[in-house]
C-alpha cells in the first residue's frame, strides 16, 4: 500500500497548536473531519476511541514517532493525518522521548488486514533515519506532501 | 575463550508459528512479542516469506504486517535460544496475544 492512498493530504498540519497528547489527537482528528473523511457527526466519537486506545498502550514508538490510531465502523477505508510539532509532545513514548511527528491513522473495523498493510507502510518509510529527519525539519504542508509522494515513488529496500 | 563458552553463543532454536488472533500481528501484539523477546539475551530474527526483521525492534516487527493466518519462522541465536522460541511460539499460537481467536470462518 503507499502513503497517498490513505494519508488524507488536506490533513496535513505542518505546526500543530497542540502541546499534548490529546490535544494532538483533538487536531488530528478535526482535520480528518474537516477534510470530510469521517462521515457525519462522527469527529468527538473518533476522538474518544483513539484516546482510549493510547490510554492502553502508548502508540509512541520512540525516535520522535508516535501513530496514533483506532480501527472503528465510520470509516470504509483507511485514513490518516499528519502532524508535526517543533517543540515536541510527551505522548509517553516507548524510549521516554518528546514526539516530533504524529501520524494518526483511522482503520474500518471489519478489515483488520488493510490496517496492517497501512501500518506496514508507514513503518517501512519511518525505519529510515532520512525520511524521518526530513519529515522533522518539513516546515510547510507542501514540503510534507512532497516527501510522502517521493517515499511513494522510490520504496526502501526491504531488509 | 573457552570452546564452552563460543558453542552456548551460537546454539540456534528455531520454529514456525501462525499468527491465529482475527486482528493478526498489530501493535499491541507486536508489543507483547518484542516484550517478550527482549527479556533473552539470543539474537531473535522473525521472517515470513518477504522480509527478515529483529524481533526486539518494534518498528520492524510492526512491519511484517502479519495478518490473521499468515506464518512468521522465528530463529532465535544465542545461549537462551530454546527458551526464547518456547516462549514466543506460546504467546503466538497457545495464548493469541491474550486476544480473540478468529470464528470458525474468516469473513470476505
Amino acid at each position: 500500500m503507499k502513503l497517498a492512498d490513505f494519508v488524507c493530504l488536506d490533513a496535513i498540519i505542518p505546526e500543530l497548536k497542540a502541546h499534548s497528547r490529546d490535544d494532538a489527537i483533538v487536531e488530528l482528528v478535526t482535520a480528518l473531519d474537516k477534510a470530510g473523511k469521517l462521515g457525519k457527526n462522527n469527529c468527538q466519537k473518533i476522538i474518544k476511541a483513539v484516546v482510549k486506545r493510547e490510554n492502553q498502550a502508548t502508540t509512541g514508538m520512540g525516535k520522535g514517532i508516535a501513530l496514533p490510531h483506532v480501527q472503528h465502523l465510520v470509516v470504509k477505508d483507511v485514513v490518516a493525518a499528519v502532524g508535526q510539532s517543533s517543540s515536541g509532545i510527551d505522548f509517553t513514548a516507548l524510549d521516554k522521548q518528546l514526539v516530533y511527528s504524529v501520524i494518526l491513522l483511522v482503520s474500518p473495523a471489519d478489515n483488520p488486514d488493510k490496517h496492517l498493510q497501512a501500518m506496514e507502510s508507514i513503518f517501512r518509510h519511518l525505519q529510515s533515519d532520512r525520511f524521518r529527519s526530513f519529515l522533522r525539519q518539513s516546515q510547510t504542508a507542501e514540503q510534507i506532501k512532497d516527501l510522502l509522494m517521493e517515499a511513494d515513488a522510490n520504496p526502501v529496500l526491504k531488509q | 575463550m573457552t570452546l564452552e563458552e563460543n558453542t552456548l553463543d551460537n546454539l540456534v532454536s528455531e520454529t514456525e508459528v501462525q499468527i491465529k488472533n482475527t486482528n493478526g500481528l498489530h501493535m499491541r501484539p507486536a508489543m507483547q512479542f518484542v516484550d517478550a523477546a527482549n527479556r533473552f539475551e539470543c539474537d531473535i530474527t522473525v521472517s515470513n516469506d518477504q522480509a527478515s526483521v529483529d524481533g526486539k525492534s518494534i518498528m520492524q516487527m510492526t512491519m511484517l504486517a502479519a495478518t490473521a493466518g499468515s506464518k512468521l519462522k522465528i530463529t532465535a541465536r544465542g545461549p537462551d535460544a530454546e527458551q526464547a522460541v518456547n516462549v514466543l511460539r506460546e504467546l503466538v499460537e497457545e495464548k493469541n496475544f491474550n486476544e480473540k481467536a478468529p470464528k470458525a470462518r474468516k469473513k470476505n
